[in-house]
C-alpha cells in the first residue's frame, strides 16, 4: 500500500484550506445551525467510532494483526472510565479519560501477547477470546458496574474544570475536541520510527526482523495503542453518546462494525477511518428514509434490519472486489483527477 | 467422596456435544484446505440450510422433498459464491477472503430471515432424546445418533477423497495450487465442488443443531463454537476438526462443572478459547496443523 505524495501543489485547493474549513463548519457552524437530533443521534456517534476505527487501524492496517474483539475494548474504555470517576470522584475527567484507556490499553496488550507465536486466521480467532470473556466478566462481576444487576452503568456528567458539557452540543464538541488530539497524536506517531515498523511488520514479518526491527515489541505496542485509542472511544460511546450502557452492547457485532468501517473506509489510512464511520453510521438512516418512502409500511425494523445487513454484507464484498483501498482511495482518484481538469483549466 | 460415575457421564456428554461442534468445524476445514479461506460464512450457511428445511417441511412439503430442496438449493449457493465472491477474487492475500466471507455470512442471514421470517421453528427429525442407562451412566440417543451421522460423513468424506477424481483434484488443489493448475485442474469448478460440499455439511450440521436448539437466527452463532475446535485441531486437518471437537467439548463440560462454580458459572463461551489458546502457545499451528515455512 503506496502513498503517492505528489510534490507540486496545486492552486485548485490548498489543503490546508480544506482543513481550516473544515475546523471552521465542525467547531463553529455545527453547534450553531445543527439540531440536538443531528449532534446527538450522528455526529458524536460518528466520531467516537472513528476514533475506535483509528484504533484498529492502527492494528490491522498498520500492522497488520487482525482483530475480531474491538468491542471487548470499547467496553474496558467504558467501564473504567466509570469506575474512576465513580471511584475516585477528585479525578479530572481528562485524567479518567487517560487512565480508562490505559487500562483498555493493559488488556490490549494481555489479549495481544497470542500474536507473538500466532498469526493470520489463528491470532484473529484468539482474538474472539478477548470479545468472549470481557463481555462475561462485566456481566459476572457487579463490581465493574457498582452492582447493578443486568451490569448498565449511567453516564457521570462530562465536566472539565467548572465548564459541563451536558447539551447534545457540548457532548459533540467534547467528543470532537477529544477525537481530535487523539488523531494527531497518532497521525504524529505514524509518520516516526515506530509507524514505519508497524508497516515493516505487516508487510513481511520475518524481513522486519531481518532489518532489526523489534518484532515483539513492535506487535505488543500495536496492541496496546490500538487498545488505547478504542478504549477512549469507548469512553465517548458510553459517556458522550448512550449515556447509559450494558455489557450487551458490546457484542460481536460491534467489533465486526468496527472492521467493517475500515475496510469500507480504507485500510491504513486515519482518513478512511473517518470516511468510514461516516458512511456506518449515516447509511442505516438512509436507508430507513428510502425503505420507508418506498415500500411504505410493509418496511418495518424487522425487514430494515435484514436488508441492512444484506446491503452492508453485499457493500463489503463489493469493496473488497472493486476497491481494496476502500472509499477513501475513490475520493483520491476523482480529487486528484479534478485537480488534474482545474491545473489545465488555468493553464490555458 | 469424588463421585466418579458423574463425572464419566460428564465426560460422555462432552465428547457427544463436541461431536456437533465437530460437524460444524469440518466445513470450514474443507475450505479452508482446498482454498485457504477461513469461511467465516459456514454458520450463516448452516442457519439457511435449517431454515429453508423447516420452512419447506411446515409449509406441507414432504421430508424427502424438502431435504432435496434444501440441498439442490445448497449446491446452488455453492456454485453462486465462487461465481460472485471467489472468482473475482483470486490471488488476494486469504485475509481479504476472510473478511469477505464475513460480508458473505452477512448476507445469507439476512436473505434467510428476510424469506423465511425470524421466529423459532421447532425441528423434529425422528430421533427422541431418550436416554440410555448404560451401566448407570446415562448417555443421551440424540447425541448418539448425532455422533454415527458425524462419523459416517467422515468416513463418506475419507472415501471420496481418496478414490474419486473430484476428490483427488480438491487434494492436489489443497497440496498446492498453481501445480494443480499446471496440470490441467480447472480450480473454479474445483471450488465450486468444495463450497458445495461445505453446503452439505452445512445440511446435516444444521439440521442436527436446528433439532437440538430450534431454528433460529442463534444458530448462525454456533461457528463460534467451532472456531477454538478449529485452532486446536489445525486448519486443515478433517482429523484434527474430530479430535478438536472431543477435547473442546469434554473440557468444556468438566470446566463448566468442575471449575464454572469458582467464578459463579457461564464460563463456557470463553473456556473453549482459553483451552485453544493455551495450546496454541505450544503448538502454534494446532494439533494436526500443517507447519508454517518461512522465507523472506
Amino acid at each position: 500500500m503506496t502513498t503517492i505524495i505528489s510534490s507540486k501543489r496545486s492552486f485548485f485547493f490548498p489543503e490546508i484550506v480544506a482543513t481550516c474549513l473544515i475546523a471552521v463548519v465542525a467547531i463553529g457552524a455545527v453547534p450553531l445551525v445543527g439540531s440536538d437530533y443531528l449532534m446527538d443521534a450522528v455526529l458524536t456517534p460518528f466520531l467516537a467510532l472513528a476514533l475506535a476505527a483509528v484504533g484498529l487501524n492502527l492494528l490491522t492496517g498498520y500492522a497488520g494483526q487482525v482483530s475480531l474483539g474491538s468491542a471487548a475494548f470499547l467496553a474496558v474504555g467504558a467501564y473504567a472510565a466509570y469506575n474512576f470517576s465513580l471511584r475516585l470522584p477528585a479525578l479530572p475527567l481528562l485524567l479518567d479519560l487517560v487512565l480508562a484507556g490505559t487500562i483498555a490499553a493493559a488488556v490490549g496488550i494481555m489479549f495481544g501477547l497470542p500474536s507473538l507465536r500466532l498469526r493470520g486466521f489463528y491470532l484473529a480467532v484468539s482474538t474472539l477470546a478477548a470479545q468472549f470473556f470481557v463481555q462475561w466478566a462485566l456481566t459476572k462481576f457487579g463490581w465493574f458496574s457498582n452492582d447493578n444487576p443486568s451490569g448498565v452503568i449511567d453516564a457521570p456528567v462530562l465536566r472539565i474544570g467548572s465548564v459541563t458539557f451536558t447539551s447534545a452540543a457540548g457532548r459533540y464538541l467534547f467528543s470532537l475536541g477529544v477525537v481530535t488530539v487523539a488523531t494527531l497524536l497518532t497521525l504524529r506517531l505514524l509518520r516516526s520510527q515506530t509507524g514505519r515498523n508497524f508497516i515493516a511488520v505487516r508487510d513481511h514479518e520475518v524481513a522486519a526482523k531481518v532489518i532489526g526491527v523489534p518484532v515483539l515489541r513492535t506487535k505488543l505496542l500495536a496492541f496496546g495503542l490500538s487498545s488505547f485509542l478504542i478504549g477512549v472511544a469507548g469512553v465517548l460511546w458510553a459517556f458522550a453518546y448512550l449515556r447509559t450502557v450494558e455489557p450487551a452492547g458490546f457484542n460481536l457485532d460491534r467489533s465486526f462494525q468496527i472492521l467493517f468501517i475500515i475496510i469500507i473506509g480504507g485500510l491504513a489510512s486515519l482518513r478512511g477511518a473517518f470516511v468510514g464511520a461516516a458512511f456506518i453510521v449515516v447509511f442505516p438512516l438512509l436507508l430507513s428514509r428510502v425503505g420507508a418512502a418506498l415500500l411504505g409500511s410493509l418496511f418495518d425494523s424487522g425487514v430494515l434490519e435484514m436488508s441492512q445487513r444484506i446491503v452492508i454484507g453485499t457493500l463489503i464484498i463489493t469493496f473488497l472486489i472493486a476497491e481494496p483501498r476502500g472509499l477513501i482511495a475513490l475520493w483520491d482518484r476523482g480529487w486528484a483527477r479534478l485537480r488534474a481538469a482545474s491545473g489545465k483549466a488555468i493553464e490555458t | 467422596m469424588f463421585d466418579y460415575q458423574f463425572l464419566l457421564e460428564v465426560l460422555i456428554g462432552g465428547l457427544l456435544s463436541g461431536v456437533m461442534y465437530s460437524l460444524v468445524a469440518i466445513g470450514f476445514v474443507l475450505i479452508y484446505k482446498t482454498s485457504g479461506v477461513l469461511n467465516f460464512a459456514q454458520g450463516a450457511m448452516l442457519l439457511f440450510a435449517a431454515l429453508t428445511f423447516v420452512s419447506l417441511v411446515e409449509r406441507g412439503t414432504s421430508f424427502v422433498v424438502a431435504l432435496a430442496a434444501t440441498l439442490a438449493v445448497m449446491i446452488a449457493l455453492g456454485i453462486a459464491v465462487e461465481r460472485a465472491v471467489l472468482r473475482p477474487l483470486v490471488n488476494q492475500p486469504p485475509i481479504t477472503l476472510f473478511m469477505a466471507t464475513l460480508g458473505l455470512s452477512y448476507i445469507i442471514e439476512g436473505a434467510a430471515q428476510l424469506l423465511w421470517g425470524t421466529q423459532v421453528h421447532g425441528l423434529d427429525i425422528g430421533v427422541s432424546d431418550i436416554p440410555f442407562d448404560v451401566g448407570g451412566v446415562f448417555i443421551s440417543r440424540f447425541d448418539l445418533f448425532a455422533a454415527a451421522v458425524a462419523g459416517s460423513l467422515v468416513a463418506l468424506f475419507t472415501l471420496f477423497f481418496r478414490y474419486t477424481r473430484t476428490g483427488l483434484s480438491f487434494r492436489a488443489v489443497a497440496d498446492d495450487q498453481f501445480a494443480a493448475l499446471a496440470v490441467g485442474l480447472r480450480l473454479p469448478r474445483v471450488w465450486a465442488a468444495v463450497w458445495t460440499a461445505a453446503g452439505i455439511v452445512a445440511l446435516v450440521a444444521g439440521l442436527l443443531w436446528g433439532a437440538r436448539l430450534g431454528v433460529q437466527f442463534s444458530l448462525s452463532l454456533v461457528v463460534l463454537k467451532a472456531l477454538p475446535v478449529l485452532v486446536l485441531g489445525g486448519f486443515d486437518s478433517i482429523a484434527g476438526a474430530i479430535v478438536g471437537g472431543l477435547l473442546i467439548g469434554a473440557t468444556e463440560k468438566l470446566a463448566e462443572v468442575y471449575v464454572g462454580p469458582l467464578f459463579g458459572g457461564g464460563i463456557e463461551a470463553w473456556a473453549a478459547y482459553v483451552v485453544a489458546l493455551a495450546l496454541l502457545l505450544v503448538r502454534p499451528s494446532g494439533l494436526f496443523g500443517q507447519k508454517l515455512v518461512e522465507r523472506v
